[in-house]
């Protein structure tokens, strides 16, 4: 069998023990991929458990820039002997193993429709590395090492990023720049290098970064000026805090005392979690938590509380795979009517869907504005895949004098000069009322707020008259919601369009590829991005131009489908479902097949 | 419903240090029922907050849910109030404290609201030493759904309907104290003259300040076999010395004889002086006080007064290191780093 071939087009998996330091070394290479100036995806795989574990590190180049899932593995650096049997199988035909081989492989393990290329590895680790856990990491390096020579990985541009990692370790440097030679001679001595794989250069990554979502969320709230967060550890979402709070250390100190600007509290659970933030969030100062569908099911009730008192609340819900403890390291869009509707009674909330690490950093941004503007939680809701996996986009960018949107709130002066005031009184008439903060006048703005209905003046009454007229005045302000929240992104095609294509969040790369898929065979479908609940009114436009709209998410039971049918009364006939749900992120070929099969009788161009 | 005062005031009413009234820190008119003893602890926050000329405005008051937790409605009506969810004012009240840690805050909570679905709530909240004054009603059972018993129920007491509660007591104060609290009272709600001066005390504590205030439920746990009715509480009442509570502006006037009063400083400059101290344990010493305490649970009584209190305790705040600044007053050249630092957290990234 001929050997897989190609230019800056292929998948290849690391297949590591978890806990060995290999996280590293695999982000070494996808990072060495990314300032060669190829478009490059990186996922990694992990089990919920921290040590000895197996663990994948998907890297995928496209020179085309298809940065989704891709099924098919070219190239399989295996160092787990666990799971080595499984991850041999797993390779296309046509693929390369490169494997350990300190130790001989079972000959049963043996395929005839891939090529092997051994290296011994953890035995040179041995030979030229004293300590047992330096052989251990630098076993890693080796075979980055190897894989310059394989693949035409630039080593300069490894090195580089070894210098610009270890910054004044020189021996650290050294010792990781001689277990790269180590790779690379092996490789250059014993196989004919490169192999049809490979690597070019090219110059695709100007004024792009590479960073994982949950940095960049962390990045919008510093930004964003939240001052309180509070949170309970939970995966996918702990990195979040963990990089708000650095950059915090970094940023947020006063030049003069040292002192914090800003207070991080790891609380007892989730339900405390949102509690500190609506309790901040009522007395003025930007707060949000970050947590993931379990804490969303916690935080439900009082949810339901900062929706109906009128408090922002930013809350980040980095989604994983669901019901119940469900795959707490695998990726989902499963929560979207959790989220959209958490809490009894009838209630409902602001939705963000970034789908890259750079609309992590904006829509993160954006939300305390909107939180704050509309007096009610905001989610920003990413998942899994975008939360921790490293992602190509565009850099951040700030201008200075964008200042925040703090939302309809009294000073001491205004009240001086109100003859009346209602904390739920609707005097613009778009549904927004104005809200005071504690301590700011003597005599004027004081009122009490609760989780009871009330009236216009924020006093509490059972009268159904009243209480309607303020759930009713809610849904005015969701109207207005839907007026200031980002608008979808469309995904135009080349030829005339049958039918349209709705999607969200991380699965933009794969909605894209599948598109271009369709297209080279004559099917033409248009694309939208949706990036908030409420709907824009463009999305209705959208829905309205097609008989058929596949909707494709990352849950089983269609959510976002339902959401539409309900927020905007689709037929439920024309939304087609296209569902991927099994913990791994969106391959391209997933919505390909779902939306191939519609159309019999298309032909290949 | 909450029923407005009138506004009318009769010229001549005292005035504090700052000009206020008594009634300026009045509420509106309490509904809960008829000789309720948590209006009587209301009337003794308005007296306290009188006394020590606080400004309304300045005191942001937090409850949970329950008729403990309908209070603050019936007091100080010039500041802001929050009735929040069952059990977690503590989470609400520290995000508050978290984002201006100027103001006063006063959580009001119950036996239900604290003991049972709030517990993890108010035991964080200690452990962080959250500067509040947090006065739990303790009535024993769950007035607003009809007396069932609470988890501060004691063992053999019996309910209006005649059942006997089975269940161990959980006891908040010594709880407060085993996790570190450093302010904890116990008080009875009919007694006024020992209550206030200790919620004037709690006011100038800067950290987690707890009263625990038995507080008799008139329709529901006042009859005879219940060990929090006014009769009951009365009789087992051990209110173990008594104090005085001293403004940082005044003098101490009154002087008592050598080694029998105790002086301690507040973070605010006010003093609590301590007379007639108790024999039995040392305030200053928490492990004499958890025995006296243990000793009390064993026979019945009720130790009342100042049981335990750590003077130049640190706070939230102090723990967390936040500017003196509330971060709430902080604006955008405070906290956003700006375009410059965002190049060099993409250079990062490259």
């Amino acid at each position: 069998m001929a050997s897989r071939s190609g230019v800056n087009d292929f998948v290849l998996r690391f297949a590591n023990v978890n806990g060995t330091g290999s996280a590293s070394a695999n982000t070494l290479f996808a990072k060495a991929v990314f300032r060669m100036g190829l478009p490059v995806a990186a996922k990694n795989i992990f089990p919920s458990n921290i040590q000895g574990l197996p663990t994948w590190y998907e890297v995928r180049v496209s020179e085309k820039g298809y940065l989704g899932r891709r099924e098919g593995i070219d190239l399989l650096v295996a160092v787990n002997p666990q799971s080595m049997e499984k991850d041999i199988r797993s390779v296309a035909p046509g693929g390369y193993l490169v494997y350990d081989d300190s130790k001989q492989l079972p000959p049963e393990w043996r395929r005839e429709d891939i090529r092997f290329l051994g290296i011994p590895m953890i035995r040179m680790g041995m030979e030229h590395f004293p300590e047992p856990r330096t052989q251990l990491l630098m076993k890693n390096v080796i075979y980055v090492g190897a894989l310059t020579a394989l693949l035409d990985l630039d080593p300069e541009v490894v090195k580089a990023l070894l210098h610009d990692q270890f910054g004044e370790k020189e021996k650290l440097i050294a010792m990781n720049i001689k277990a790269l030679e180590l790779g690379r001679n092996y490789a250059l001595e014993h196989f004919d290098c490169p192999l049809g794989l490979r690597l070019e250069k090219r110059d695709l990554n100007r004024g792009k970064i590479m960073v994982d979502g949950n940095t960049a969320t962390a990045l919008g709230a510093l930004y964003a000026g939240a001052t309180v967060a509070a949170w309970y550890p939970i995966t996918p979402s702990t990195s979040v805090m963990d990089a708000f709070a650095a950059y915090c250390e970094e940023y947020r100190k006063d030049p003069v005392t040292g002192k914090n600007r800003f207070a991080i509290v790891q609380a007892e659970d989730e339900l405390a979690s949102i509690g500190v933030v609506v309790g901040a969030g009522w007395n003025g100062a930007r707060a949000f938590t970050a947590t993931s569908g379990p804490g969303i099911s916690l935080m439900t009730e009082f949810l339901g509380l900062a929706y109906f008192a009128e408090i922002p609340a930013v809350v980040v819900n980095v989604q994983r795979g669901g019901p119940s403890t469900g795959m707490p390291t695998r990726t989902q869009q499963a929560d979207l009517i959790s989220s959209a509707y958490a809490s009894h009674g009838d209630t409902r909330h602001v939705l963000l869907f970034p789908s890259d690490p750079g609309e992590c950093f904006e829509l993160t941004a954006q939300a305390f504005d909107l939180a704050e503007r509309l007096q009610t939680p905001v989610l920003v809701m990413t998942d899994l895949d975008l939360g921790m996996n490293d992602h190509v986009c565009h850099a951040f960018s700030w201008k200075d004098d964008r200042s925040f949107d703090r939302g309809k709130v009294l000073g001491a002066e205004e009240l001086e000069q109100l003859k009346t005031w209602g904390r739920y009184l609707d005097v613009d008439g778009d549904g927004i009322t104005y809200r005071t903060l504690p301590g700011t006048h003597p005599q004027k703005g004081a009122f009490f707020t609760r989780g009871t209905s009330k009236d216009e003046y924020a006093r509490y009454t059972e009268d159904n008259d009243a209480y309607k007229r303020n759930v009713d005045r809610l849904m005015v302000k969701w109207a207005t919601a839907a007026r200031l929240v980002p608008p979808p992104e469309l995904l135009r095609c080349k030829g005339q369009p049958v039918a349209g294509m709705l999607y969200f969040g991380t699965t933009a790369h794969a909605a894209r590829e599948a598109r271009d898929q369709l297209a080279q065979e004559g099917i033409f479908v248009e694309g939208i991005r949706i990036r908030s609940l409420p709907f824009h009114e463009e999305v209705r436009a959208f829905l309205d131009r097609y008989d058929r709209v596949y909707v494709v998410e990352q849950n089983r039971d269609a959510q976002m489908r339902t959401l539409l049918i309900q927020e905007l009364d689709v037929p439920n006939h024309k939304l087609i479902p296209v569902l991927h749900y099994d913990g791994f992120p969106i391959p391209a070929d997933t919505i390909y097949q779902q939306i191939r099969q519609h159309w019999p009788a298309a032909v290949n161009v | 419903m909450t029923y407005l005062r009138p506004t009318f005031r009769h010229p001549d009413l005292p005035v504090n240090r700052l000009g206020y009234t008594f009634k300026d820190y009045e509420g509106g008119l309490s509904t809960l029922c008829a000789g309720c003893g948590h209006d009587s602890i209301s009337g003794a926050i308005v007296q306290a907050c009188f006394e020590l000329a606080i400004e309304p405005h300045r005191v942001a008051k937090l409850s949970g849910i329950g008729c403990s937790s309908k209070t603050p409605t019936y007091f100080l009506s010039q500041s802001h109030g929050f009735n929040t969810v069952h059990g977690r004012m503590p989470s609400v009240a520290t995000g508050a404290n978290l984002a201006n840690r100027d103001l006063l805050y006063l959580g009001v909570s119950g036996d239900g609201d604290s003991a049972s679905i709030g517990m993890g709530q108010f035991v964080h909240a200690i452990r962080r030493n959250l500067n509040i004054v947090y006065i739990l009603m303790n009535n024993g059972c769950y007035g607003l759904t009809k007396g069932q018993d609470s988890a501060t129920a004691d063992v053999g007491s019996k309910s209006k309907s005649g059942s006997v509660n089975k269940f161990a007591t959980i006891d908040l104060a010594s709880l407060a104290i085993e996790l570190g609290a450093t302010f904890v009272a116990r008080s009875f709600s009919g007694d006024k003259s020992q209550l206030v001066p200790l919620i004037r005390a709690a006011m100038s504590h800067g950290g987690f300040a707890f009263l625990d205030v038995v507080s008799p439920c008139v329709t529901f746990n006042n009859n005879l076999g219940s060990t929090k009715s006014y009769q009951y509480v009365r009789e087992h009442n051990h209110a173990a010395g008594t104090m005085d509570f001293v403004p940082p502006a005044e003098e101490i006037t009154v002087r008592y004889p050598e080694n029998t009063a105790r002086e301690l400083a507040m973070h605010d400059g006010s003093k609590i002086v301590l007379h007639k101290l108790p024999t039995e344990w040392d305030p200053m010493d928490r492990l004499s006080t958890m025995k006296r305490l243990h000793q009390a649970s064993m026979t019945g009584e009720i130790v009342t007064g100042l049981l335990y209190i750590e003077p130049d305790s640190e706070d939230l705040h102090a723990t967390l290191q936040t500017v003196d600044t509330p971060l709430n007053a902080l604006r955008e050249h405070d906290l956003c780093p700006g375009s410059r630092a965002l190049d060099e957290i993409n250079a990062a990234f490259r």
